[in-house]
C-alpha cells in the first residue's frame, strides 16, 4: 500500500503533467461567478418559497370581519356581539378584536392625524383565525350568520386580497428556480468548452501518453482532477461572497421593519440546501470533464 | 514423395510459430483516399532479434513503425503481435500492448513542460509504478544515457543529442518486450550513434525485440547479426525471404 508521502509525491507528479492555468484558463473565476449567481437565484427562490408557505397559512385559514357602522356606540355593541357570535360559531379556532389604536396606527401614514380624531368613523375589525380545512365553506357559513345578526357586518377572507400576492411571489421563486437550472446548465457547458480547449492545448501531451499504454480513464482523471480543483476553488469563493451578500440583504429586509417583507426570510434548512449547490457544482463540473475527455480521447485509437 | 511446402504453407507455419513476435501479412495503409503508402507488407520478426529497417525517405518506414507501436491500425492485412490479432483487437485492450513496446520518435516527443527526470519516468507512473520505487531506476537510466547531472532540465534547454538520449531512456526505462526506433541516430554525432547502437546490442542481449528503422548503412554495418529490412515505395523489397522466414537461432533445433 502507498505511504503517504507516496501519494503526495505521485499527486505532485500528476500535477506537472497539466501545467498550472493551462488546463481550463479563466474557469476558476468563471465558476465563481456563476455559483455566486447560482446561489442568489436558489436563495430568492427558497426565500420566497418560504414567504409564500408563510402566507399560505393565512390564505387558509384567517378572515377579518369588518363592523361598518358610522355610530361608535352602535359599532362598539355590533363588534362584541360579533365577536360573542364568531366564538361560538363552528369553524372557528379563535376571534379577536384588533385594537382601534393599532388601526389607527396603519392608517395615519394615509390618513394623517385626522384619521384618529374621531371625526372620521373607522371600522372596528375582528381578526378570525378558522379551524384547518374547507376554509371557503367556514366563511360561506360565518358570512350567513354575520348576515343574520346585521347588515352592517362584513367577513374578508384573506385571501381574497393575498391571493394575487401569493401568485406573484410563487412565481418569482419559479423564476429563480429556473434561472438556477439555466446557470447549472450554463455551468455545465463552460466545462465542457473549458475541458475541450484543455484536452485540444494538451493534445501533444495526451498522444505520448497514449503511445506509452495510458488508458483513457488515467488521461480523463488528470483532466477531471485539475477542473474538479478549479470547480472546488471557484464554488468556495462564489458561495462565500453569496453568502456575504443575503446576510447584508436579510439585514437590510429586517431594518424595513415590513410584516410582507420580513416573511422573506431563509430557514435553516435553505443554508443546507444553499450549503449544497457547490458541492453540487463540484460535481459536475467533475462529471462533465470526464466525460467530454473521454469522449474526445474515443475518437483516437 | 516429399511435398516441399508453399510459401503459403510456410507462412501459416510460422503464424503458429510461438517465438514470432510480430506478424504482418499481407498489410496496406492508406491516408484518406491517397494511394496506398504500404501495400502487401509481409515479414514476421523472432522474439530477440534485432531488426534494420531502410529505405529511402518517404519509402513509408515512420507508417510501418507506427502499426508497429500501434499509432495506427492497417487499412488492410493482418497484424499479430504477442501472438493476438490487434488489428481487430478492441481499442479498451491496446493500452496493455503498447506498454509492452518502446518508441522512440524521429520527433523525440518529449513532453516540453517536464523535466528530464519525469518525461523518463512517465512510462513507469503511466504503468503504475509506486513512487518510491520509481526514483532508483530513473536516476540509473538518467546515468546509463550521460545525463545524470540534467535530470532536472526541461526539454528546451537540452540539446538535440540529449533530448534524443532522454527518449531512448524513456522508451527502454520500462524494459520493453520490443523497442520500435524510428532514425534515432539523426541528431547525434557517430561517437553517440556508436554507443546507442551498442545501448541498444545491451538491451538485446537481455531479450528485447529492437527495430531500428535508419538511413545510416555503417550503423548497420556495426551491429553484427542484424537483418535488415528494405521499404521501396511502401512495399517491402525482400527477395531472400529470410526476414519472412527467419533462419532458427543456433540451439533452437
Amino acid at each position: 500500500m502507498a505511504s503517504r508521502a507516496d501519494r503526495r509525491a505521485a499527486a505532485a507528479a500528476r500535477h506537472r503533467l497539466l501545467p498550472g492555468g493551462r488546463v481550463a484558463g479563466p474557469m476558476l473565476w468563471i465558476i465563481a461567478i456563476m455559483m455566486f449567481l447560482t446561489v442568489l437565484a436558489a436563495a430568492a427562490g427558497l426565500g420566497l418559497g418560504a414567504a409564500v408557505q408563510s402566507m399560505s397559512a393565512d390564505l387558509a385559514g384567517r378572515a377579518s370581519v369588518q363592523v361598518v357602522e358610522a355610530n361608535p356606540q352602535q359599532r362598539d355593541q355590533l363588534a362584541a356581539r360579533a365577536l360573542t357570535a364568531l366564538r361560538g360559531a363552528d369553524g372557528v379556532q379563535a376571534a379577536a378584536a384588533v385594537d382601534p389604536a393599532l388601526l389607527a396606527d396603519q392608517i395615519r401614514p394615509w390618513l394623517g392625524e385626522e384619521a384618529t380624531s374621531g371625526d372620521l368613523p373607522l371600522p372596528a375589525l375582528i381578526d378570525v383565525t378558522l379551524t384547518p380545512g374547507d376554509a371557503d365553506a367556514k366563511v360561506a357559513r360565518l358570512r350567513r350568520l354575520l348576515g343574520g345578526l346585521s347588515p352592517s357586518l362584513r367577513i374578508e377572507p384573506h385571501a381574497a386580497f393575498l391571493l394575487p400576492l401569493a401568485g406573484l411571489l410563487s412565481a418569482l421563486g419559479w423564476l429563480a428556480a429556473g434561472v438556477v437550472l439555466l446557470m447549472t446548465l450554463a455551468t455545465g457547458a463552460v466545462v465542457v468548452l473549458a475541458a475541450r480547449g484543455a484536452h485540444d492545448s494538451h493534445r501533444g501531451t495526451i498522444e505520448v501518453l497514449h503511445l506509452m499504454g495510458s488508458t483513457d480513464v488515467q488521461i480523463a482523471r488528470l483532466f477531471q482532477r485539475r477542473i474538479g480543483l478549479d470547480a472546488m476553488l471557484g464554488s468556495a469563493l462564489g458561495f462565500a461572497f453569496a453568502a456575504f451578500v443575503i446576510l447584508l440583504i436579510g439585514l437590510r429586509l429586517s431594518a424595513t421593519g415590513s410584516e410582507l417583507l420580513g416573511a422573506v426570510r431563509l430557514p435553516p434548512i435553505s443554508w443546507v440546501v444553499l450549503a449544497l449547490l457547490p458541492v453540487a457544482g463540484v460535481l459536475l463540473a467533475t462529471l462533465a470533464a470526464r466525460w467530454t475527455v473521454l469522449r474526445a480521447l474515443g475518437r483516437a485509437l | 514423395m516429399a511435398v516441399v511446402p508453399g510459401n503459403r504453407e510456410r507462412a501459416s507455419a510460422i503464424f503458429q510459430d510461438m517465438s514470432a513476435i510480430v506478424q504482418f501479412e499481407n498489410v496496406g495503409l492508406r491516408y484518406g483516399l491517397d494511394s496506398e503508402t504500404l501495400s502487401d507488407v509481409s515479414f514476421t520478426l523472432a522474439g530477440g532479434g534485432f531488426y534494420f529497417l531502410t529505405g529511402a525517405s518517404g519509402a513509408g518506414k515512420t507508417s510501418l513503425l507506427k502499426l508497429l507501436y500501434l499509432a495506427q491500425r492497417p487499412s488492410r492485412g493482418v497484424i499479430r503481435l504477442f501472438g493476438e490479432d490487434v488489428v481487430t483487437l478492441p481499442r479498451k485492450r491496446l493500452p496493455g500492448f503498447r506498454r509492452r513496446i518502446g518508441v522512440v520518435f524521429q520527433d523525440f516527443r518529449l513532453v516540453p513542460h517536464l523535466s528530464a527526470y519525469d518525461n523518463i519516468a512517465l512510462p513507469l507512473r503511466v504503468a503504475g509504478m509506486e513512487e518510491g520505487e520509481i526514483d532508483a531506476p530513473v536516476t540509473e537510466m538518467l546515468n546509463w544515457v550521460g545525463l545524470g547531472d540534467r535530470g532536472q532540465a526541461r526539454p528546451a534547454t537540452l540539446s538535440g543529442g540529449e533530448q534524443q538520449r532522454v527518449a531512448i531512456a524513456r522508451a527502454v526505462i520500462g524494459r520493453p518486450e520490443i523497442l520500435v526506433a524510428d532514425e534515432p541516430t539523426g541528431n547525434v554525432d557517430a561517437d553517440m550513434a556508436r554507443r546507442l547502437m551498442t545501448l541498444f546490442e545491451a538491451l538485446n542481449r537481455l531479450g528485447t525485440t529492437i527495430v531500428v528503422a535508419t538511413h545510416d548503412l555503417p550503423l548497420i554495418a556495426q551491429v553484427s547479426g542484424a537483418q535488415m529490412m528494405r521499404l521501396d515505395k511502401g512495399r517491402l523489397a525482400d527477395p531472400t525471404g529470410s526476414l519472412r522466414y527467419p533462419p532458427r537461432q543456433q540451439g533452437s533445433e
